[in-house]
């Protein structure tokens, strides 16, 4: 597509939006660490490194909620469009977020 | 001078609606020819669904007659496509060998349906819903007596097509891959009320459902497959999945072309001469489905190619259904998102739902369900990026309400109103009323004046107002309301009031208890969403279905997550009973999955840490196969029963505690909980077992046996309290399932036995346990339950449910080491 052509960022087609589960998540290995990918209630996706900025927990293994999830050992809420620490944590922490995109109903994980 | 040649590629809504713009600014300017695909005049194509429906004819839905191409002596080649452009040339060539050179063009291809390469699809009786030859072989299908139609897609044209043709006589039923109808418009909970509106108008929603196969008889459509193995029979099958832009001839040409032809803010092409509008371009990469967008676009052009300048910068989008009796709208961003807040308003009353999403002090999106009215108001508050901090308030009760009380201070507003202001609308109580009962009879909390006289009693929604007439009645001695804890911040509701009104009103879903409970998050949050599936699934064994996205990750994956993101395995032993076969195994899967840390538990189980999530069902597969099931060492439900040797072995033993502990495990395992259950029976009072530290302990005596309860060696330590003696081994297990069904109904969830004890006290569990006919009643709802929840977790997913669970969703991404 002509539109690739333009764009400094590699994009990798790593699945089928349906192939993660509506308020549920998956992983991605990758040589650069495992990157977890979202899907909230009303359909959309993100991608956040698998890590919480508090301790490492697998954020992918948290209960998604809104925009948000939360981090299965000790409970922090991460923004998920920012991978922001929420609430009480607040400013405490953050997540990098992976470069997403959909096009045409499938997920592309992007590297520049 | 003679005219410049226009040719117009499409005859639709775009390439009509770009000519009456030019037409409008310059009459004489061009000579127009333009070229349709369909052997019809300009019709509006949104309003498909309504002739589907019945509800209008053709001509209606006509936008530009014969008349219209004479009078403006356009020509028209209807039903002739156009083939090829020749850009060096100027030169377009049609069926037929027609060709037409051009000065200027317009592209206004429009877009194509999706046809989803499914087996089968090429069947007679699969059509698309797009242009009339498909609703006219809808109308013939439903023609047929007792015909029934499946519609792949719950986006908006796929629920019109089975509103239509269940309007036509026929049964519909919709089948949608996502759980949430419409998604791209509507968040979880709009769509739960609107599949609940679409029942009752008869058509019929299969959600989460994936289609594997259109299956044939004789050539034609008699069902579809979906990968759960089901079919559901159709004589008609509708795809209504979606649009692509129709980009082949401006792409053949040499056009720019993205997911649509890449127009700049003129609507021009890479091609200056060639412009193009509507569904086929790509402008900042957006691609539109609808039709407002449409007209802004065709202004632009229209604009542009009259000698004006005018820059179309990208429209923001509104969708309204058109299913008569369900109100919807949808706008922008209606589903928030980083920085946004929601107001969410839910009248469970009258089903109505309201979700407005402000950005930076504007409003930035809404989904309004049951109550569009104020749909355009929002719509217009969001298109003029009006500031609404001042009337935020306010702004979720609407238009009238807010524009009533602007530039008022809100409770000078309330104190302005008249005594004969309607302030509950459901139950017709004023002001005036409601004030003199504050007065009169001395209230002062809210219950109060819901109690006296009604007001907010209902949707609520006039809480606020009712409020704030407290505080100007009483000034200082009104006190916000202090009622017990609720769930979380998402609702007001306390875990009792949540419980109550399940089993009450019936509620059997997620979407369905927090609309009732008008929750104030459109999915909850990682507190409230288990608790509430625990609530349903105690409520409706056998009916509701467990949403494992509500459950937290060691009951999704029946293991306990660890610190490093390894999982522990811990594999049921009965009654604290293994054999050299069992041990054997687990000594095995140590060795075969490297596991690298073998350790007994408090409760007499072995626990293996350290497991890669991958690896579980491997792991379970093998432990399985030498017949040991999920030890539930992970769930709120009852986890191990610790026993001692008793009669068997020991010299003091005085009955057969490991078999009754044995019995109690067979018989229990499996059982959800509000929090995680541990029993023990020992066989003497000596007490081996340490049951009278766990949450129901058995000591056997002589005569029988002691039932303990409440008792608690986590972060509280805690002795238990006797609860009964009884005579036989039948009777104490009959008492603790019947002690234990108690629990689950009235626990909140994460209340363990001992604090739930405390809250409704011992007395209260001893009357309803050792009450025959009440021990029997629980006894029996839990063996009932009982049918579905003793299920080897672990078995399931070795046969294969939720394998996605377990694997990545790729491992064919390829980074470059940093």
């Amino acid at each position: 597509m002509n539109a690739l052509v333009k764009d400094p960022m590699v994009w990798t087609d790593v699945g089928a939006v349906t192939d993660v589960p509506l308020r549920g998540a998956r992983r991605v290995p990758t040589p650069a660490g495992v990157v977890a990918i979202f899907r909230t209630g009303d359909g959309r996706v993100f991608a956040l490194k698998d890590a919480c900025p508090h301790k490492g927990g697998p954020l992918s293994q948290g209960i998604v909620h809104g925009h948000a999830v939360t981090c299965p050992l000790h409970a922090w809420n991460i923004d998920l469009a920012s991978g922001q620490a929420m609430g009480a944590d607040r400013g405490k922490g953050c997540t990098p977020v992976v470069p997403l995109e959909v096009r045409e109903g499938r997920i592309l994980l992007g590297r520049t | 001078m003679s005219k410049e040649r226009l040719v117009v590629v499409g005859n639709g809504m775009a390439g009509c609606r770009a000519v009456q713009e030019i037409l409008k600014r310059d009459p004489g300017r061009y000579e127009i020819t333009i070229f349709g695909a369909e052997p019809r005049v300009n019709y509006d194509r949104i309003m498909l669904s309504p002739v589907l429906a019945g509800e209008k004819a053709f001509a209606d839905i006509v936008i530009n007659d014969e008349a219209w191409y004479r009078d403006n002596a356009i020509t028209l080649h209807a039903g002739r496509a156009v083939q090829a452009i020749d850009r060096e040339a100027r030169v377009v060539r049609a069926e037929g060998g027609l060709e037409i050179g051009y000065d200027r063009m317009i592209l206004a291809t429009g877009s194509d349906p999706i046809r989803l390469p499914l087996p089968g699809s090429d069947l007679s009786g699969v059509v698309t819903f797009r242009d009339l030859d498909d609703v006219d072989a809808m109308i013939a299908a439903s023609a047929q007596p007792g015909a029934r139609a499946v519609v792949i897609g719950g986006g908006l044209l796929g629920i019109e097509a089975a509103y239509g043709l269940v309007r036509r006589g026929m049964a519909a039923t919709v089948v949608h891959l996502v759980d949430v109808l419409m998604e791209r418009q509507l968040d979880a909970s709009a769509g739960f009320l609107l599949a609940s509106a679409l029942a009752d108008k008869g058509v019929a929603t299969e959600l989460g459902a994936v289609s594997e196969e259109i299956v044939g008889e004789e050539g034609r459509v008699a069902g579809l497959k979906l990968k759960d193995g089901r079919t559901l029979p159709c004589d008609l099958l509708v795809m209504a999945v979606g649009i692509r832009p129709n980009t082949a001839l401006g792409k053949a040409a040499g056009l720019e072309v993205g997911r649509g032809i890449v127009v700049d803010d003129a609507m021009r092409t890479s091609d200056p001469r060639i412009s193009a509008v509507g569904e086929c371009v790509e402008h900042r990469g957006q691609c539109y489905g609808l039709v407002a967008p449409i007209w802004e676009m065709c202004k632009t052009l229209g604009a542009d190619m009259t000698g004006g300048s005018a820059a179309y910068e990208g429209s923001v989008l509104s969708t309204r259904l058109k299913v008569s009796g369900v109100d919807v709208f949808s706008a922008g961003k209606f589903s928030g998102g980083e920085g946004c807040e929601d107001i969410v308003f839910r009248d469970a009353g009258r089903g109505v739902y309201k979700r407005v999403v402000i950005e930076d002090g504007k409003v930035a999106g809404a989904v309004l369900f049951g109550d569009a009215a104020d749909g355009a108001w929002y719509f217009d508050l969001m298109r003029q990026a009006a500031q609404v901090t001042d009337i935020r308030e306010t702004l979720i009760f609407g238009q009238t309400v807010t524009e009533g009380l602007r530039g008022l201070d809100p409770s000078a507003a309330v104190a302005a109103l008249g005594d004969d202001a309607e302030v509950c609308g459901c139950n017709g109580v004023c002001k005036g009323a409601i004030t003199e009962a504050i007065a009169g009879q001395g209230l002062s909390t809210l219950d109060d004046v819901r109690a006296v006289t009604k007001a907010s009693a209902s949707c609520g929604s006039c809480t606020p107002l009712v409020e704030k007439l407290l505080a100007l009645t009483l000034g200082d001695g009104f006190k916000a309301q202090t009622g017990p804890k609720p769930v979380c911040s998402c609702t007001t509701h306390g875990h009792e009031v949540a419980r109550k009104r399940i089993v009450a009103e019936g509620l059997k879903s997620m979407p369905a208890v927090m609309q009732a409970l008008e929750w104030s998050t459109p999915d909850g949050c990682a507190s409230c969403r288990p608790a509430l599936n625990y609530y349903l699934l105690c409520a409706w064994p056998g009916e509701y279905q467990d949403d494992k996205q509500s459950r937290f990750i060691n009951e999704r994956v029946h293991a306990n997550i660890q610190k490093d993101g390894t999982y522990s395995v811990v594999p049921r032993m009965w009654g604290g009973m293994t054999t050299a076969a069992e041990l054997r195994a687990i000594a095995d899967v140590v060795d075969k999955f490297e596991i690298p840390t073998v350790k007994v538990t408090g409760g007499q189980r072995i626990d293996l840490l350290g497991v890669k999530k991958d690896d579980l069902p491997a792991v379970w597969a093998d432990l399985n196969a030498a017949g040991m099931v999920s030890g539930h060492a992970y769930a709120k439900g009852l986890r191990t029963v610790k026993t001692c040797v008793g009669s068997d072995w020991c010299r003091f033993g005085t009955q057969d505690s490991t078999g009754l502990g044995m019995r109690l495990e067979k018989f229990m395992w499996g059982a959800w909980t509000p929090a995680k259950v541990k029993l023990a029976v020992s066989g003497c009072p000596r007490n081996c077992a340490e049951a009278t530290c766990k949450d129901i302990g058995v000591i056997c005596v002589d005569s029988g046996y002691e039932i303990h309860v409440g008792g608690a060696a986590g972060l509280h330590i805690q002795g238990t309290e006797v609860l009964t003696k009884v005579a036989t081994e039948e009777e104490a297990i009959w008492t603790i399932c019947a002690l234990t069904q108690l629990y689950r109904e009235q626990g909140f969830y994460l209340e363990r036995i001992y604090k739930w004890m405390a809250r409704v006290g011992l007395d209260a569990i001893k009357a309803a346990v050792l009450d025959p006919e009440t021990r029997k009643a629980l006894y029996d709802r839990f063996a009932y339950s009982q049918r579905f929840f003793r299920l080897d977790p672990w078995a399931e997913r070795v046969a294969g449910r939720h394998t996605d669970e377990f694997n990545p969703l790729s491992r064919r991404m390829e980074f470059a080491p940093a």
